[in-house]
Formats: C-alpha cells, sequence, structure tokens
C-alpha cells in the first residue's frame, strides 16, 4: 500500500500503485481485480482520482507519442502524456492544444476523462469536442476504439466519465493551428460584477476570455477585478515554454495565507500599474500562470485547501454570482484571486461534462475545518438551488444528492462503467442512490 | 547522426533518446517488438529523422558478431552506441541458485562486453564514435548486498576503461555512466522516495552532458560521486562495519 494524494492534500488515501511502463502492461494491469482506477498527475483537487484501498493505474511512464501528423495536425499518444510535453513537440510545428486547463501538468487521460475546458469554451467548447478516438482497455479483457461512429455510446461515457468506464489507453486529438506562440492580450479594469457581463458581451470576437475577482471586495465593489482577454499572435516566434522557476519546497505554515496577506496580494495584483491596457505574451503565464511554481498547493499548509467551481445557467447567473461573494466576503475565507468566466452553448459529446451555457466561478479556500465546510455546503446550496452543478474534479464535499441533481445523465454513466472501476468520487456520491 | 542503442526499452534509454531525438536517426535494439516500435512512433513524432527497430535477444551471445555484420551492412559506422541494457536480480536469490547468478553476470558482462568487442573488431580505428555504458555505482566494490549484480558491472566498467586507454588520442570516446538509485520499473521492487533517488530524465540529462563533453566517467546524479570516492577509499576495517 502506498500513500497517494490529490491536487487539494487534503487526506493521504492508502492504494495498490500499479505503474505499467507499455501500454501492453496497462492492458495487463486491467486484468488484475478491482476496484481499480487511472490516475494521471493527480492535479484534480478532490477525490475523483483517488481510490481507497483499491488500485490506481498510475500513466506516469504510458506518455509517449504513437503519431502526430504535422500536416493535419491529428495527434494520438498514450493517455499518460501532459499537456507540458504535447506543447513542447507541437507548438515549434506550428499547433496548439484546442482547449487548455489552467495547468499544463495534466494527461490527455485526465483532461478526457473531467472534459476539461478552458478561457475559450464560448468558441472552442470542452476538450472531449476535439477529441477523435479513445482506446479504452475493459476489465472484461477487451481493447475498444471509441469515436463519435464506433462505440459511440461508449465515447460519450468515457468524455467526462472521470475514468469509471475502463482504462484510456491513448487519445486522438484535432490540434488547433497557431502562428506565433504568444498571444495578444487585453488587461480591462472591472468595477463590479455588472461590469463583468458588459465587458463579457463586448468581447465575443476575443476567443479567449477571462476575468480575475478580488473575493474580498464587498457591498457595490462585488465583483471587483481585472477582465483579461487574448487571441493568438498573427506572426512571430513559435518557441516553447521553459520549465518551473519556482517550487515549493515545504509545506507553508497556516497563518501565511490569512485575510490580511490575501487582501494585500489581492490589491497589489489589481493595482500592478503595468496590468492594464494591451499587451503580447507568451501562452505560459497566460495560459498557465501558476505552473511558474511547482507544488504550488504546498502555500496552503499541511491541512491542505478545496476548490469551489460551479456554473449557473445565464438567467440566474448575476444573482447567483452576487449571492456566492456575498458568502465569501462574510466568511472571509476565500483567498488569492477568483476566476470568473462565461461558458458558451457549445455542446460537450460528453455525457457527464461539467460545462453548461451560464457564469462559472472557481476560487480556493484553505481548510479550516469546519467553518470552510458550512461555507462550501451554503455555496453548493446557493448553486444548486439557481439550477447549477459543481465540477467533480474539484469537488471534495458535494453531497449525493446535489451531483445526482446537477447531473442527471449520471445513471448512464453507471450503466456503462466498467464494474471494476470505481472512484472515491463515485462512492460518494451515487452510494446512497 | 545515426545512434545505435542496445537495450533501447530501459526507461534510461528512453529519456536519453527523448532528449536527444531532433534530427536524429535512430536504430533501437531490444527483445519486445511492440515496445520498441511503441519508442520508435514516439521519437519520430517527436522530431527524430528516423528510428528503426531490430528485434532481438542481446543476451543470445552466439549470435553477436552475425547481428553486428548485419548492422554494419545496413547503417555503416554508426557515430553513437548506447549501451543500456541489464538485470538487477535481487541478490539473496541470485547468491543461492547459480543459473541465475550466471544469468545476472551474462546480462551485465558477457553479453555487453561481447557486443562492444564485435562493435569496434571491424571500424576503422579513426572513424568518431562515442561509445556510452550504462555501468552502476554497486560495480565500484563489492558489497554483501548486491555483489553478484555489482561485480558484473566492475567487469564492464574494466573493460571499458581499457578501451579508453586503447583509444586514447583517437576520435573513438569510451563514456561510462554509473548512476545511483534510479525510479525506473527495474527498481520496482525498492521502496523509493527521498534525496538519493533519481528519475530516469535527470540521469539522461547527465549523459547527454557527458557526452557532448566526451566525459570519460560520469556519476549521475553528481553527489554519487563524493559518495563513492569515500565508499571507495574506506579501509577494510572500517568497511567490513558497514551495513551497505
Amino acid at each position: 500500500m502506498q500513500a497517494v494524494s490529490s491536487w487539494g492534500r487534503l487526506r493521504q488515501v492508502p492504494h495498490e500503485v500499479d505503474r505499467p511502463a507499455f501500454l501492453d502492461s496497462a492492458r495487463e494491469a486491467t486484468q488484475r481485480g478491482g476496484p481499480m482506477l487511472g490516475y494521471g498527475l493527480g492535479r484534480s483537487y478532490g477525490d475523483v482520482c483517488l481510490n481507497e484501498n483499491g488500485r490506481l493505474i498510475v500513466t506516469h511512464l504510458l506518455d509517449r507519442f504513437i503519431a502526430f501528423d504535422r500536416e493535419s495536425g491529428v495527434v494520438r499518444a498514450e493517455a499518460g502524456l501532459s499537456l507540458d510535453r504535447l506543447l513542447r513537440v507541437i507548438v515549434p510545428a506550428g499547433w496548439f492544444v484546442p482547449v487548455v486547463p489552467g495547468t499544463k501538468f495534466v494527461t490527455l487521460g485526465g483532461a478526457v476523462a473531467n472534459d476539461v475546458h478552458g478561457k475559450n469554451h464560448e468558441g472552442a467548447g470542452t476538450f472531449g469536442a476535439h477529441v477523435r478516438a479513445i482506446g479504452l482497455a475493459r476489465s472484461s479483457g477487451e481493447t475498444l476504439t471509441l469515436s463519435p461512429s464506433e462505440n459511440a455510446e461508449l465515447f460519450a461515457a468515457t468524455i467526462g466519465g472521470l475514468g469509471l468506464t475502463g482504462m484510456i489507453l491513448w487519445v486522438e486529438l484535432q490540434l488547433a493551428p497557431i502562428r506565433c506562440a504568444k498571444l495578444q492580450t487585453e488587461t480591462l479594469a472591472m468595477s463590479d460584477l455588472d461590469a463583468f457581463f458588459r465587458l463579457a458581451q463586448e468581447s465575443r470576437d476575443w476567443p479567449y476570455t477571462v476575468a480575475w475577482v478580488d473575493c474580498l471586495a464587498k457591498g457595490s465593489a462585488t465583483g471587483r477585478g481585472l477582465f483579461i482577454r487574448a487571441r493568438h499572435a498573427e506572426g512571430g516566434e513559435l518557441k516553447v515554454h521553459g520549465a518551473p522557476r519556482l517550487g515549493v519546497p515545504l509545506d507553508a505554515p497556516g497563518f501565511l495565507l490569512n485575510s490580511a496577506t490575501i487582501a494585500a496580494f489581492n490589491t497589489l495584483w489589481r493595482k500592478r500599474p503595468w496590468v492594464l491596457g494591451a499587451s503580447t505574451q507568451h501562452y505560459e503565464p497566460f495560459f498557465f500562470p501558476l505552473d511558474a511554481i511547482a507544488n504550488w498547493n504546498k502555500l496552503y499548509g499541511k491541512r491542505g485547501f478545496y476548490q469551489h467551481q460551479s456554473v449557473v445557467p445565464m438567467a440566474a447567473a448575476p444573482d447567483t454570482l452576487r449571492k456566492l461573494l456575498g458568502l465569501t466576503a462574510e466568511f472571509g475565507e476565500g483567498s488569492f484571486l477568483m476566476v470568473l468566466k462565461l461558458f458558451g452553448d457549445k455542446p460537450s459529446p460528453g455525457l457527464l461534462s461539467f460545462p453548461m451555457p451560464g457564469a462559472t466561478l472557481a476560487l480556493d479556500f484553505p481548510n479550516k475545518g469546519e467553518s470552510t465546510q458550512r461555507l462550501l455546503d451554503r455555496m453548493a446550496g446557493t448553486v444548486l438551488a439557481a439550477g447549477g452543478r459543481l465540477y467533480p474534479a474539484k469537488d471534495a464535499t458535494m453531497s449525493g444528492e446535489a451531483f445526482r441533481a446537477g447531473y442527471p445523465a449520471w445513471r448512464e454513466l453507471e450503466a456503462r462503467r466498467d464494474p471494476a472501476f470505481m472512484s472515491d468520487f463515485w462512492r460518494r456520491v451515487t452510494e446512497a442512490a | 547522426m545515426t545512434i545505435l542503442i542496445l537495450g533501447a526499452t530501459s526507461a534510461i534509454a528512453q529519456a536519453y533518446a527523448r532528449r536527444r531525438a531532433a534530427g536524429m536517426a535512430f536504430v533501437l535494439a531490444g527483445r519486445r517488438e511492440d515496445r520498441l516500435t511503441a519508442i520508435a512512433a514516439d521519437l519520430v513524432a517527436s522530431g527524430a529523422k528516423s528510428a528503426d527497430t531490430l528485434v532481438l535477444d542481446l543476451a543470445a551471445l552466439d549470435g553477436i558478431e552475425a547481428q553486428v555484420q548485419a548492422l554494419r551492412a545496413r547503417y555503416g559506422d554508426v557515430e553513437e552506441i548506447v549501451i543500456a541494457y541489464g538485470v538487477l536480480g535481487e541478490q539473496a536469490v541470485s547468491e543461492r541458485d547459480l543459473p541465475t547468478a550466471r544469468m545476472i553476470v551474462e546480462n551485465n558482462y558477457v553479453s555487453p562486453m561481447l557486443w562492444i568487442l564485435a562493435l569496434l573488431k571491424d571500424r576503422p580505428p579513426m572513424a568518431p564514435l562515442k561509445l556510452v555504458a550504462i555501468g552502476s555505482v554497486a560495480g565500484d566494490r563489492g558489497r554483501a548486498s548486491n555483489f553478484i549484480y555489482g561485480s558484473a558491472k566492475s567487469g564492464l566498467d574494466r573493460v571499458l576503461e581499457g578501451l579508453a586507454q586503447k583509444y586514447d588520442r583517437t576520435p573513438v570516446r569510451i563514456i561510462t555512466v554509473k548512476p545511483g538509485f534510479v525510479d525506473t520499473p527495474m527498481t520496482a521492487n525498492y521502496k523509493k522516495g527521498g534525496p538519493l533517488w533519481a528519475t530516469p530524465d535527470k540521469v539522461a540529462a547527465d549523459i547527454e552532458r557527458a557526452v557532448a563533453k566526451g566525459k570519460r566517467i560520469v556519476y549521475t546524479p553528481w553527489f554519487w560521486w563524493p559518495i563513492m570516492f569515500i565508499i571507495g577509499h574506506l579501509p577494510w576495517f572500517v568497511f567490513r562495519r558497514l551495513k551497505i
């Protein structure tokens, strides 16, 4: 048994760990009995990547390209390939990952299993919308190719399927062409929540948009922050990113992140004199600002942290966001910057995909025990009442009722789940049903 | 330029080949065709000019000369050869089971030595070559916990040392790599973690640097050099008491 934790570092969980070095051994690993679960880089925050006292099939060594067509931008690679290495190879060839989450330290398998989204959701949809095919090993011994035309139901169940339909062996992805590794960005001051919706409306011809919000702002200042929009630059160098420059070697002491230090940080972040206006930025700091600090999760100290990410339908969005921001300001527990963005209406091929047309909000909470738990519960209740849902990849606490109300298709995934595959998350949210 | 890798499915060899991939031609030799093909595809996709596979049992001592002739006929005098295969085994088993002990020594010493001799035999002595072989810090001293594997690596070390002397002041560089604990499938049964364990990519980066400089011996990570310097110079009355 080996202790494994997820990115939130809330718990050390014992597992049997398999680390297959080649696809044939990964297939073999699915034949050794369950409950088992694929595990990539462990960047999901809660328990979707954990399987207490069960087996984890870690895909760390399954990180090879299988084929890369530099003309068409179709790439097929083993499930453990990280976006980090993928970008190192495809950027110089004039291609980019069509949808990137906030870190490049995720695997293709994890990106499929959580159907991740990015700052271009309105135009590009989720990661799953660009997946052409998936190789899947089932505990029955079958190895299947899934695509919209082949095993289509299992394809849909596997995208956003939280790794429960079997072991994802490889993923084939359609990349997006770029002419330059840099982005043209514009950063605008956002005085409140109304400004966010107005700016989002005005920025429709910008493929990438996101807002950083000061979660400690109260009253009429609620929603104060920065609105950032970007597009790939038209010409220039196709230069890849570097390695992380800084690291967090130890757990930070718990008192480091308190409302005073966070308020100071947020003010500085927002008021950096050079921040506003147009600029050109490499893709690394634009898409993956936190990747520059390896193990930044240790900043939250030994007890770990939670993240709340929710989406609410557009009609209810202004009111609900105001309520959620009010709650975090009231509890004074939110930390650093909160991310706010709109999702578009491009449907995902996935059965249990998180995004829906509306507004999404994400922010971290250091684990302070019961009060944090209470805050998260109240936020989840607010989201649910507005017809929204929480993101399983980020969640560690939502109730089974909240999950099942947010994801009515869960029964279909349960029906297509590989009976030998299981996660702590799935046990938690389906047990009482 | 062509790199021939014997034991191309080893974790260190894979990490090294990746680092050298841009524009390179590879010949990847090993036992498992499907695995070699997977590695070849990865290298080509990530920028290699070509990656051919050669399926064979490197430990089959009788076929070595014929294999080398076929290789030379097809690829000529390659500019770099990496010998990366090996079997760690378990000391407790190999000490009591003679066929296992023999297998360990054949895989880690006899076979690589014969491959090296065969590969060097008919080469024009002035043809530039970097010959890289993965030894081990275990070969530096005979320790109770690992002396069968250690003795084989030690024997290989002596062969390389002799060749380095023979080819001194020629364009042939003989490079001995001595890794410590590396987190690979080879060491799957060890309890890992802690400052002494290195990743295959760290080792590969050190090899890349040593090859570029034509260094004779490289301990990797670097701290194994002072560690092994001290262990190598401990007098017997101290060494006998160490539980290592």
